[in-house]
């Protein structure tokens, strides 16, 4: 078992228990060393092992004395005795015990209530520890499911418990993926048809075929969308630099327009003064769509600020509240539509543009667009990989 | 569909809403920045018009667009028809608008 030390009249023993001498082993033996709390009520063995035989001096009562009841004692207070200190030694010196053993013993048990105080406070101390941890913990984990929920990929290191994690988000991630590799291979086919100056007919299957798996990415946002609105809407799919250009989920076909004029010369007057009107349609519906948008926040602010800032005591006032969050529900559902009508737009917009450029202008069209945001995703890249201080 | 054909005749350009879509705000705007001075309706109150114009088959069913009298359709179509010149056309064809 351990050793226990203690100080006595400012010398410090350290009993080791199995070099006591028997006889105070045999009388400690019943729970010496233990381990055990020892209480007021254990104080029988004590009164052997102390040695106080008889006498007007009676531990037990010392004991009731210098201790509160509930005092719950560390391995440190047992009543270990150190042989080489003969005051402690059983038996002995009857006389002697009166007036020094008295200062030692109170000394003593002020020692050990003193280490006793000192243990419980190390006790709470930790266990405060663990359940801040705890809290932690649970909050770590909350972020996490929230983060899932808007597509952010972490990864589950072997956790198989999540059902649920992110919906449709996490599949649209995907499909994205997906999507961005097929595109760089029509992108090439393209490529490689321009610069070997393809015939007409050849570059326009392909330019077909670009096209609509360009605007297979519309229809995949639609139905991602249908599962998680904010995700497709507010860009979390995109990279960080796409982002900066965000408009209702997607970038706006105004700006892509004025992009490609540069890219697509020679055009001939009609077709820049066609371009230059479609870029004024586009952002006419652009503008269009962005005052709903800013109606849809402000009603819906007004909505959640009705009746603010106490709900009414009662079924009146729950049922205004229920019916309050029932129309900001409906909001809520409406940046579905707003979401298709501008990717719509998008669609119809570079549409339209196939129809005002030749063929191979329609091919490197796609390329400069493609082209372009290939740059800010590497620039994304770029971004996210940065040393930082 | 009487009170609604009857309405849709009455303006070069009528437009049919409900106070909770938003997507009716941009519509209307998108027609006020055309030079267009739609007739608006909001059919929030009548059961009836807002039935016959759900018939109509386009969902959803608001804003309910009617140009010179024919039914154009919801937001999707109006953006359609606005981005390849169509929307203007026919706002010109209804004196609408003169250019």
């Amino acid at each position: 078992m351990g050793s226990k030390s203690f100080k006595v009249a400012g010398k410090v023993y350290t009993s080791v228990a199995d070099s006591m001498p028997s006889f105070i082993a045999n009388s400690n033996g019943a729970e010496g060393n233990t381990g055990q709390s020892s209480r007021v009520s254990n104080v029988g063995p004590h009164e052997q092992s102390i040695g106080f035989r008889g006498g007007a001096y009676n531990s037990t009562s010392l004991i009731n004395q210098t201790m509160h009841p509930d005092l719950q004692f560390s391995s440190y207070e047992k009543f270990d005795v150190d042989p080489s200190n003969p005051f402690m030694a059983s038996g002995s010196n009857d006389k002697q015990k009166d007036k020094f053993p008295e200062q030692k013993t109170q000394r003593r048990l002020a020692q050990n209530r003193e280490a006793a105080r000192k243990s419980r406070l190390r006790k709470k101390a930790y266990v405060q520890q663990l359940e801040n941890s705890r809290l932690k913990l649970t909050q770590l984990e909350q972020e996490v499911q929230r983060a899932r929920k808007q597509g952010v990929v972490i990864s589950n290191t072997g956790d198989q418990s999540q059902p649920n994690s992110g919906n449709g988000s996490l599949a649209f991630v995907a499909e994205y993926s997906r999507w961005l590799e097929e595109q760089s291979k029509h992108t090439s086919e393209l490529r490689a048809a321009v610069t070997s100056h393809k015939s007409d007919s050849e570059l326009r299957s392909l330019v077909e075929n670009a096209t609509t798996h360009f605007n297979d990415i519309f229809r995949l946002k639609k139905i991602a969308a249908k599962a998680d609105v904010f995700h497709i809407i507010y860009g979390m799919w995109t990279s960080p630099a796409e982002r900066c250009f965000l408009w209702i989920g997607g970038f706006r076909s105004s700006e892509l327009l004025k992009l490609l004029v540069s890219h697509l010369e020679p055009l001939t007057e009609q077709q820049l003064a066609s371009i230059d009107h479609l870029q004024q349609t586009s952002l006419q519906a652009e503008e269009a769509l962005s005052q709903g948008m800013d109606a849809l926040q402000q009603s819906l602010a007004d909505t959640l600020a009705r009746d603010a800032p106490v709900v009414p005591p009662g079924s009146s006032g729950m049922a205004n509240y229920m019916g309050q969050m029932a129309m900001a529900m409906g909001k809520l559902g409406s940046l579905e539509n707003f979401l298709r009508q501008a990717d719509h737009l998008r669609e119809k917009t570079l549409q339209q543009l196939h129809t005002i450029l030749t063929t191979r202008q329609s091919a490197r069209a796609l390329l400069a667009i493609n082209d372009y945001f290939s740059r800010l995703r590497a620039l994304s890249t770029l971004w996210l990989a940065r040393p930082q201080e | 569909m009487d009170r609604v054909k009857d309405l849709a005749s009455k303006s070069a350009a009528v437009i049919f809403t409900k106070s909770t879509c938003c997507m009716c705000h941009s519509i209307k705007a998108l027609f006020y920045d055309l030079g267009a001075s739609p007739a608006v309706y909001e059919v929030d109150h009548d059961a009836d018009m807002e039935w016959a114009l759900r018939r109509l088959g386009r969902n959803p069913a608001f804003p309910a667009v009617f140009v010179g009298g024919k039914y154009v359709g919801s937001a999707k179509d109006v953006i359609s028809l606005h981005v390849d010149g169509t929307l203007k056309q026919k706002l010109i064809e209804a004196k609408a608008i003169w250019f």
